[in-house]
């Protein structure tokens, strides 16, 4: 007994050193990450005549709110953040309709099936997407929602279906068998088996790629910049690219606050939800 | 993909009984992805084989494999395809490396855990978007704040600037690529870890194994399924994209950051070869394919071995 307490206790003061390293490590990964983030703050801060000196001080000298006014107001933040939920909600929405059942049949299929659409959802992954946007550019023009949230909103579902797809399988094979059998025993019908034995015990795995789904669009860049053309459709990302400015003017102060304000939902929802995201992804790879 | 979730066969044919209707819940997911995906795709994979360029009214004739043998003595894409795999290879093992130990930080008990558990998600929650705005900002020669730092600690290296260098460029992008690649590759390693039973790790200490130990004998074998799925999607998405890149440095300087992403996209786009830049979309396709089969089929071996 004693010898094991003896041990702790060198344990313990083994452990004090290795602490200094450690939290060396820590204050390193701290500046990494959270500076870049941390400055776009300041900046968002400071004043347009703060940001034209050359010699400026980390911390804003007066804090300047004009800026977040302005990219509120002016720069039409309000319109395209509105734009951008409507999108990512639908998209979110459509793609989990579409991928849970599909999702359910890939992973209890016969193999011939469920090969031939992972070998599809690895494919579409791989090719460039800037040469699959000249056909797709032409697809959403045929069905006349180019330039239109609508249109996006198909373009993202199928952007996002081969990875939610590849998430929920894993989540269905994770779930045993024999509980599907007992209901089939029972007399239930395959929707039903779907529906009230499958569905509940899938909601874990349904949140998580949903999340993925929902940031994914409101985050993405490159389908809008190609799809969309009038500011009443534009959205978040899109509006504050702008702000590069095409003169190679930046306006500073106002795309910070606007991408200080773009960051903070996603950043809110991250946290509290980082255990069920990553879950998610375990459960495609490993049960893949 | 592990060992461990193969059932009986017996049960597997069971379950066929009932399942055989499951196909039909596919059909509202194809149909979609038939006409946006598998449409586009195939007229892309098309027009690799044709002469096709932009512009309306243009005649396109079928030139079976001409643009790819075009490509094949095309010195300049091979020299960024070289760029494409150092890229993705590079910017993947590196946030595997600084992902997986701040994982292994984050399951420690440590002070401030919890701010550090939000800064980790901070790239990701950020828009790709300003992402390279601000990187670009914050890496400017002498106003910048990095250079700033540098200089003010008069560290070697201040006044580079560091995505114009000719040396630094290609390193300081793919760092960038990193930071943004750590946060998902971060979260579902520390999820692995913090699925080991503690009781597993308590008995380990018992029988005195030193933290390595513990590391090598527990923590790795714990995330490796989950570790090499991350770096087979990491090469995918860092391969066939550009859009960092292109915002950080524009494939420059002297052509150093030129990914084959970036030069398909310019040759489609700015000299409007559509067909041979479908070309090489292919080409990159299949050498992805090919790299992840050989890698994929490796990292399996070795769970059987085990």
């Amino acid at each position: 007994m004693n010898q094991v307490k003896n041990h702790a206790r060198a344990a313990t003061k083994k452990r004090k050193y290795y602490l200094i390293p450690t939290y060396f490590l820590v204050i390193c990964y701290v500046i990494f990450l959270g500076f870049p983030f941390l400055w776009m703050f300041t900046i968002s801060l400071k004043s347009p005549f703060e940001l034209l000196q050359l010699d400026q001080s980390f911390l804003p000298k007066t804090i300047y709110l004009q800026n977040y006014v302005d990219i509120i107001e002016k720069r039409g933040l309000i319109n395209s953040a509105k734009n951008s939920l409507i999108i990512a909600v639908c998209t979110t929405v459509l793609t989990t309709i579409f991928a849970v059942p599909a999702g359910y049949a890939i992973a209890r299929l016969r193999k011939v099936f469920s090969g031939a659409a992972t070998g599809w959802i690895l494919i579409s992954q791989v090719f460039p997407v800037s040469l699959i946007i000249i056909p797709l550019f032409m697809a959403v023009r045929r069905v006349g929602l180019l330039d239109s949230i609508w249109g996006l909103v198909l373009v993202y579902l199928v952007a996002a279906l081969p990875f939610a797809l590849w998430m929920l399988k894993g989540y269905v094979a994770a779930i045993p068998m024999d509980l599907e059998e007992a209901g089939a025993m029972d007399g239930a019908t395959s929707f039903q088996i779907l529906r009230n034995i499958v569905f509940p015990l899938l909601l874990p795995g349904i949140v998580a790629t949903a999340l993925f789904t929902f940031l994914n669009s409101w985050n993405e860049f490159f389908f809008a910049l190609v799809l969309i053309q009038s500011p009443e459709s534009e959205t978040l990302p899109l509006t504050l690219a702008r702000f590069m400015g095409s003169e190679g003017q930046v306006l500073l102060g106002p795309l910070a606050a606007g991408a200080f304000l773009a960051t903070i939902p996603s950043l809110v929802v991250f946290g509290f939800m980082q255990k069920k995201l990553a879950s998610g992804l375990l459960a495609g790879a490993v049960k893949g | 993909m592990s060992t461990t979730t193969n059932r009986p066969r017996r049960k597997a044919n069971a379950g066929k009984m009932y399942n055989r209707g499951a196909w039909k819940y596919a059909i509202p997911a194809f149909i979609p992805l038939l006409l946006l995906s598998v449409v586009p795709l195939s007229q892309a994979i098309w027009t690799s084989f044709t002469d096709q360029v932009a512009g309306f009214n243009v005649k396109i004739s079928f030139i079976g494999l001409g643009n790819f043998e075009r490509l094949l003595t095309d010195t300049l894409f091979w020299a960024s395809f070289k760029i494409g795999i150092i890229w993705a290879v590079s910017v993947t093992l590196l946030a595997l490396v600084l992902g997986f130990g701040l994982a292994l930080l984050l399951n420690q008990k440590l002070r401030f855990l919890g701010l550090m558990r939000i800064l980790s998600l901070v790239p990701w929650a950020m828009p790709p978007v300003i992402v390279a705005i601000m990187w670009n900002l914050l890496l400017r020669p002498t106003s910048g704040p990095i250079d700033q730092i540098f200089t003010f600690l008069k560290l070697p290296g201040a006044g580079t600037d560091w995505l114009g260098d000719f040396n630094t460029a290609f390193p300081t992008v793919i760092l960038i690529g990193a930071w943004v690649a750590m946060p998902i590759i971060t979260v579902s390693i520390l999820a692995a870890i913090q699925g080991i039973p503690t009781e597993m790790v308590e008995a380990s200490v018992i029988d005195g194994a030193n933290a390595w130990q513990r590391f090598r004998f527990i923590t790795v074998p714990t995330v490796r399924a989950i570790t090499s799925a991350l770096v087979a999607l990491n090469i995918i998405w860092q391969f066939s994209s550009f859009g960092l890149v292109y915002v950080l440095t524009a494939g420059g300087p002297g052509g150093k950051t030129f990914v084959p992403a970036l030069f398909a996209y310019n040759e489609a786009f700015k000299y409007g070869n559509f067909g041979y830049a479908a070309s090489m979309g292919v080409v990159m396709a299949i050498t992805i394919v090919l790299m992840l089969g050989v890698y994929l089929k490796a990292s399996k071996r070795e769970d059987v071995q085990r």
